[in-house]
Parts: structure tokens; sequence; C-alpha cells
């Protein structure tokens, strides 16, 4: 038998002995004739375990990385420095072996953490209140919008075309089952557009969302706009890049009600697009409307401090069709990923990666522009990421670069048309002068 | 006693744990290059502490879980069985975990075969047609194919149908996620014999039905025996049979979703292909579909040509994205080595060995427990406490008691139409040794409820806590922490 089923042949039958049956197929007899399966499934012959690993690093080693290449590619997804540290926690079994802390006196370690991880986001994003995660930052935002809608009861939410496709795609897919409206706003030279905004604002609007640093990697300018969005009686629902958060303002200060956004720059690796982990946050009056896992503080019966999960009275398995969503898990290990990282980084270390970012992505876009043909394409202030005009297919420009070891920048047009020819590079801590001159250097050639 | 310490109450200022390169290009005032107004005049409050602090503090913390490497823990429903290593090891290759997925297809040639091969296995284990796997849960899974099945009803013209039917022993997440769909909840009463009431489902259908979600095996670890007259119903008024995937542990290699009727369902992958609940989270809730509900699963899907991978996003008639990029690809790499290494007898061996052992787990429990539907489980099966109540001793305190023996609990009040449920799940990876002390471990605890109640009322008593104080967590909310020195 399988090294993972210790059941003996003696051990079966003893078992089989004292249920009363003579085979395990007798188990079995409420399964109907009509579906019972009367073959092997087709599958391929069981591996052992060193002939496994062989396959899975002959497929892993098809795979180019962001080790083996110098990466300028972000576009939702960074490549940031993961320290050491967060390996060895996230390895102790002790967290990733068990389960949704339903039973809090053996899950205070889980229970702990995350409290500890909604302080951390509150502190980030200046909130009342973090659920323990949701699956990522895109159906956070879609959750967000939801959640508005159910709040005003309207339906209809405004979302700047400066906010990530992906999320964007997402809301209308969760949308259009619930009949919300999804209408976009335009930008302006990189930013959102304040006259389409306040041109399609009305009271039938129950949210504004908007994304900073956006996806163009500019940060917005967002004061007067929670007082504008409020003005119509609808949310503002403002999605954040974290670490852009140890030097930003936070959107507390302008007015945001409910701030989500991807948290896989929080330490969590690339992964080919996930896992990754979606925060949510919100004001002291809309906790209770907020959906997802929460762990609040509490006593035990000695008086002593410890966790549980609360407000559940929120959820689906309370509630049922009444919950204020169907989520019934989080993100928890990689939420703990954010938390160790942000532990480690800690209040200086954030700040530093942050100015790493800002420092380097000014540096890149500098040395960039100093190459013939290519052209500044908006005029703002940037995070971590900006677009640049290359004159040229920028798949065609990445293709070249690759022979090169690097991997380039986004092609952007595949979701912005008018902006043909341009490139989203993000620079990270990571990268160095030495690469960011490389990049400079082989594009200054190949174009 | 002393309260355990927040990683923040660990915080002295000037301490770091953080090892970060020197700036090396020419560094530039932030305020000049973003502009004063939108920097930050207060720093975010994390905590200021060294490497070891760090390490300490979680480490600790992670001593005070219950986990599966650690203890038995047979929480129904859950399917908590045990994860194996090597599957975290191949995870953990450069190449996996070091890919971005906005990267070039001929890039990423290695990610996509896999996602291609996982296709093809978990269609051939479930028997259906196509496969997404991008729902990042079992719930999202849900909700992914609720939304299909309306997408499939708006296209042929039959938007009206905007009920969906869920029986009374399902999943919270049923009904909720078909309420986040938009539609209808109607529930179906269970049978004396714990399985849909099929006068009761006859009653409620009609053309209004956009379709069922049925678990099979039910949440009382019964198959729904009369699954065959169900699919009749259901697709009789045209409705979509909906089969979740939290019980396929028990049926692998024995009987497949497909064949039994079933248009679209979800795969727990951290159930039943073996791979960690990570305390909540990251699952993966891949959906499957039959050939007529193909178009309308999420872009992009994964397809082959001239022996290159690639992502097709030309799908019309999609309901277009449910997450960001893929999906959770890193859950599914554990999965696909599992069942690599595990083969078509190897999960055939699963289902039965998984099913054997709850059935003697069973049988040697309804001795002193109350067993409400009294005939032969799947993979789990569900007592009630009612006997002990007698005694006023719930399910919470078996419950409670339990964790002083070094059990992790199992489901409790769950399902619902089972009063003082315990629901019990062993999996294939607990031996006959684990069961039968776990047995006589419940054995006792039944005799303290009758003898020494009050024993069990106040237990946990060997935990890191006592029990806490669930209604003022509720009742005066503190969800974060705050600095009162």
């Amino acid at each position: 038998m399988s090294r993972y089923i210790p059941n003996t042949h003696a051990d079966v039958q003893k078992m089989l002995d004292k249920i009363g049956v003579s085979s395990i197929e007798d188990l079995f007899i409420d399964i109907p004739k009509e579906v019972f399966l009367d073959r092997d499934l087709d599958l391929p012959e069981p591996m052992w375990e060193m002939e496994l690993q062989s396959h899975m690093e002959e497929l892993s080693k098809k795979n180019e990385t962001v080790k083996r290449n110098i990466c300028f590619l972000g576009a939702g997804a960074y490549d940031h420095y993961i320290p050491s540290v967060v390996g060895h926690i996230v390895g102790r079994s002790e967290f990733y072996t068990s389960y949704t802390p339903y039973q809090p006196e053996v899950s205070q370690g889980t229970l702990q953490a995350m409290f500890e991880y909604q302080t951390m986001i509150c502190q980030l994003t200046g909130m009342y209140a973090a659920n323990a995660s949701v699956y990522d930052g895109a159906t956070a935002l879609a959750e967000a919008a939801k959640m508005a809608c159910s709040v005003k009861s309207k339906q209809e939410v405004l979302i700047s075309r400066a906010v990530h496709p992906h999320s964007r795609e997402v809301l209308r897919t969760y949308a259009r089952c619930n009949g919300i409206d999804v209408v976009e706003f335009d930008y302006e030279d990189g930013r959102i557009s304040i006259d389409d905004l306040e041109a399609k604002l009305s009271n039938d609007t129950a949210a504004v969302i908007i994304q900073t640093p956006n996806f163009f990697g500019i940060l917005e300018n967002l004061d007067g706009i929670g007082e504008l969005v409020h003005g119509h009686d609808a949310l503002f629902i403002v999605s954040v890049d974290p670490i852009s958060l140890s030097l930003i303002k936070p959107p507390s200060e302008y007015g945001a009600d409910i701030v989500v956004g991807e948290g896989q720059s929080l330490g969590n690796p690339l992964n080919f697009g996930g896992p990754y982990v979606g925060f949510f946050a919100t004001t002291k009056k809309l906790t209770r409307r907020m959906p997802g896992r929460i762990v609040g503080e509490t006593v035990d019966a000695d008086g002593k401090r410890g966790y549980v999960l609360t407000l559940q009275t929120r959820e689906q398995h309370i509630r049922r069709e009444k919950a204020t969503s169907n989520i019934c898990s989080n993100q928890s290990l990689n939420a703990l990923i954010a938390a160790v990282y942000m532990s480690v980084m800690g209040r200086e270390g954030l700040k530093e990666v942050g100015n790493l970012c800002v420092q380097k992505a000014y540096y890149a876009y500098d040395r960039l522009l100093e190459i013939d043909g290519l052209k500044a394409v908006f005029d703002a202030p940037f995070f971590k990421e900006f677009v640049i005009d290359i004159g040229k297919p920028a798949h065609e420009l990445n293709r070249a670069l690759l022979d090169y070891d690097i991997i380039g920048g986004y092609d952007i047009s595949r979701d912005y048309p008018e902006l043909e020819g341009s490139w989203l590079v993000a620079v990270t801590e990571k990268r160095t002068k030495r690469e960011i001159d490389m990049l400079a250097e082989k594009v200054g050639e190949l174009l | 006693m002393k309260d355990r310490k927040l990683i923040f109450e660990l915080s002295r200022e000037g301490r770091r744990g953080y090892s970060l390169p020197k700036c090396d290009v020419p560094e530039r005032d932030l305020g000049e290059l973003l502009g004063e107004d939108i920097l930050r005049k207060e720093d975010p409050r994390l905590p200021e502490v060294s490497e070891l602090d760090v390490i300490r503090h979680y480490t600790n913390l992670s001593q005070l879980n219950y986990s599966v490497d650690t203890q038995f823990y047979p929480l129904g429903s859950c399917t908590m069985k045990y994860n194996p290593k090597i599957n975290e090891d191949v995870a953990k290759l450069e190449g996996f975990t070091d890919v971005h997925p906005y990267q070039s297809e001929e890039t990423v040639q290695g990610c996509l075969e896999l996602l291609y091969n996982m296709e093809t296995l978990l269609s051939e284990i479930t028997g259906m047609s196509r496969i997404s796997f991008q729902p990042a849960a079992g719930a999202h899974g849900e909700l992914t194919g609720l939304m299909i099945i309306k997408a499939y009803h708006e296209n042929r013209g039959e938007g009206h149908r905007h009920k969906i039917i869920v029986p009374d022993s399902a999943h919270g997440t049923n009904p909720a996620s078909a309420m986040m769909v938009g539609y209808d909840v109607v529930e179906v009463q269970s049978d004396e014999r714990g399985c849909v009431d099929i006068e009761a489902l006859k009653d409620v259908v009609d053309e209004d039905v956009a379709g069922l979600m049925l678990t099979n095996p039910n949440t009382l670890g019964l198959f729904e025996e009369n699954i065959i007259q169900i699919s009749e119903i259901i697709h009789g008024v045209g409705g979509l049979l909906y089969y979740d995937g939290a019980n396929l542990n028990a049926i692998m290699g024995m009987a497949r979703p497909g064949d039994m009727g079933f248009d679209v369902m979800h795969l727990n992958i951290h159930k039943t292909f073996s791979t960690p609940h990570g305390g909540g989270g990251p699952g993966s809730g891949p959906v499957g579909v039959k050939e007529d509900l193909i178009p309308f699963l999420p872009v992009p899907m994964v397809e082959k040509k001239d022996n290159k991978y690639y992502f097709d996003y030309d799908r019309p008639l999609s309901i277009g994205k449910v997450k960001t990029f893929y999906g959770n690809f890193n859950v599914i790499v554990k999965a696909y080595a599992y069942i690599l290494s595990m083969g078509a007898e190897g999960l055939k061996a699963v289902s039965q060995n998984a099913v054997l052992n709850a059935n003697y787990l069973m049988t040697m429990l309804k001795e002193y427990y109350d067993l409400p539907y009294d005939r032969y489980c799947m993979h789990e099966f569900v007592l009630s406490a009612k006997k002990q109540k007698n005694f006023d001793v719930s399910a919470m305190d078996i419950a409670k008691g339990l964790i002083d023996y070094g059990f992790h609990p199992p489901t409790v009040y769950f399902p619902m139409i089972v009063k003082e449920a315990l629901m019990i799940e062993p999996t294939e990876t607990e031996s006959k040794e684990t069961l039968d002390i776990f047995a006589r471990v419940m054995a006792k605890l039944s005799k303290i409820a009758e003898e020494a109640p009050h024993k069990l009322k106040d237990s946990p008593h060997r935990a890191p806590m006592r029990r806490l104080d669930e209604t003022r967590a509720a009742r005066y909310p503190i969800l974060r922490w705050e600095n009162e020195g």
C-alpha cells in the first residue's frame, strides 16, 4: 500500500470484522451500479519519490525565472526581496498543516498572527479594521464594490480606467450576475480625469474606485476626492500598493471608506500568479458589513488575553444565503507571510524598501529617456513603475532582451490600445545600478 | 498569569531585523520627486524588532497550534489528511516560485505544461470535459460554477431561471454562493435516510429552476443513492446539476461526478489532493464542466498546438475572469505531484481506506454516541451528543474535552439538521492505532459526561488557553492592537 496509507492487510481485515462486512467494496453499496466505475482510472503509473522529483525538476526547468534573469516586469506582481526568515516561519508545519482556527484554544498561533496582520494592515492604510485577508487584490476590490452596493442600496459603481485591468475584469464578472452596473471613467495624463469622474458621478453611484499607484505606476492625487464622492452619498474605495504606504499618505487621510489591495509584494513569491493575498480594511462604521474572516481579542476563563474568530454572524456558516459574502476561508498562510515580512522589515525597513524603489525607478526612467527615440508618456510622479514610449511593439523588444537574460516590462498596449508602443517598466529594490545600466544599454542597442 | 506578547509589544525604537542594499543610484529628495503633499507625515507603527525576535516570536506562536503534523485532526468535511513533504519540496523549485505571471508564453512552457497535464488528470478523475484552475478556494469555485450556470441559461434565452435548489444538509457556502450570483435559494429537506427527499424535490422543481447544488457523498457522509433520479428530475425541467467537490475523497476511482449526471463541479484541491490547509488558506477550487458548458469557463484556458502550450483568451462566451492571473498555481503544483505519486491504484486506495477508516471508527463510537443515520457511511459520519446533552454536556464540551487528550476536535454543530452534531472524518492517512485510541478517549468522555459533567464544561485544562469568551469578542470588538502606553 502507499506510504501515505498506513493500514496493513491485517489491519484491514480486523477493521472489516469489527464493522461486520467481508470486503471494502461492501461499504460502497449505496453507489448505484449505473454510476459505479467498472474500470481503473486512466492515469500514469505512480512515480516513486526520486522519479517524481526528477520529473518536477525537468518541468520547472522549462520555465525562465526572475532568478536566472533580470526582471523589470511588474504590472500587479512584483519581484521584491523576500528575507530568509519568511520561508523559515511559513515552513513550520504547525502553521501550514493546521486549518481555520475554529477551536481557538488550540489555534492561538494562527489567530494571534492574523490579529497582528490585521493591525499592520490598519497601520499601513490608516483604517479602523481589516479582515484576515481574502483571495487576492482583484477579488478584494470586487467584494468591496459589492459591499458598497449593499451598504448604499444602489447598483452602480464607477471605476477608474487606470485600475489594474484584471481587477476591472473580475469586478465586471462579479457585477454582471448581481445586476451591478460598472461604469469606467477615463484618465488624463496618467491620472484620473476629475472632469470625467464629475460628469459620471451621480446620486445613483454606490462607489467610486481608484487605484494608487495606478496601473501606470503613477501616484494619484486624491485630495478632495473623498468629499466629492461622499457628496453623492457614495463610498470611496481605494486600491493601494502596501509597500508604497510606507512613504505615501494613507487613504484614511483623504476620506477612503474601504481600502483594498494586492499583498503579494509583502514577502510572497511570484508563483506564476498565485497564491497571493488580498487585504481589505474599512472604517469603524462599516466594520460589520465587511466580508471575510476577522480575528478579535478576548479573554479566556482565566482572564488571559487571547484571540478568536469574531463577528461571525456576517458569515455563511451561520447566515447562509444572508451572509455578507460566500467567503469561508482566507489566504491565511499568505497573510502570515505578509505579517512576518512586515515584522522583519519593520518601521524603518519598509520605508527603505519604498525609498529604494522610488530612487531606482527614477534612475531607470531617466536613463531610458536618454536613449534616442524613447519618450515620456505621462508627466506625473510614480512609485516603482512607469510607462515609456519605445516606439515599437513592446513584445518585440522583450523578446530581444531575453537573449541578454532580461525580462522586460509589460506590453501595456494589450490593455490600452491608445498606448501602442508603450512599455510599463517596474524597478524594485532588488535591481542594481549595474542591471539598470545594462537595461538602458541593451535597449539603446536594440531600438 | 502574564499575557503572551504581541510582536508590537516586543518593539524597541532603533532595533532592526532587515538587511537591504545601500542605494547605489544617485539619491534624490522624495519631496521633490513625488511632491511633499503626497508624503506620509507619520510612519506606520510597524514593529522594530531583531531577526531573532521575529523567529522566536512566530516559532513560539506556531507551537500553540494543533496541526496535522502534530495531532490527529478529524475535522469533518475538511479532509485533514497528511500533506506529503515531497510535494512541498517540488513546489519550492525556483522554476515554479520565481516565475512572473506576465512572462511571455515561450518562457513559461513548464507551468503551462503542468496546468495542461493537470487538467487531463483531473478530467479523468472526475469525468468532466474541461477544467479551469482560476478559482482560489472551494467557495470561489462554487461562485464560478454558478456564474457558468447562469451564463449558460442566459445564452439559451432562459435567463428567467432564478432558483437554485440546495439541500438542508448543504454547506453554508452553497446558499451564500447562490445569493452572490443573484439566485433565489430554495431549500429541500432530507428524508429519514439522510438523503434528498425525492418527493420534496419534485414539489419544488419547476421551469424556473436554474440548477441544484449537491455534495455527494453529502455532509452526513452518506452517498445520495437516488442520484440518477435526482439528475433526471433536474434535467427534466432544463436545470443543471452542480457537484460540490468537498467530499470527493470518498469516491476516487469508485465513481465519477461526470458519470452521475453532474454538469458543473468544483474540486477542493486542499482536501482531496493533499495540499496543506495553511491555517485557512491558500486553497484551490478548480471548476470542471461538461462539453456544453465549456464556452463559459473563465479566461484564459491553456491549450496546446504544435507541441507548444499557450493561453487562449479568445472565448467570447466566457464569464470573464474571477481572479487575477491563473489561479493558485503553486497549490496546483503540489496536487499534481500528489496525483503522480499515487496513480490510479493509489487514489482508489485513498478513497477505500478513507471509507474503511470512517466506518471502523463509526462502528466503535456508535456504542457511546447517538448515530442519527445508522447505515454505512462514506469517508465521514455525523454523531449526535444528544445522550450526553441529558447530562448538560454539549457537542462543544465533548470537543473541548478532546483537546485535553491531544486530539483536534471534530466539526461541531454541522450539518445543522443534526442536533449537537459531531462530524468526524478520520481520512485514509490515519492508522488503526490512532483510531483505536481516539475511540477509547471518546468513550471515556462519554463516561465523564455522565459522572462528572463539570469537568467537561470546564475543559480544556491542558491547552495553551482555557475556554475563550467569544461573546465578549463579538460584543466589544477589538480587532487590532493599540498602544496603550
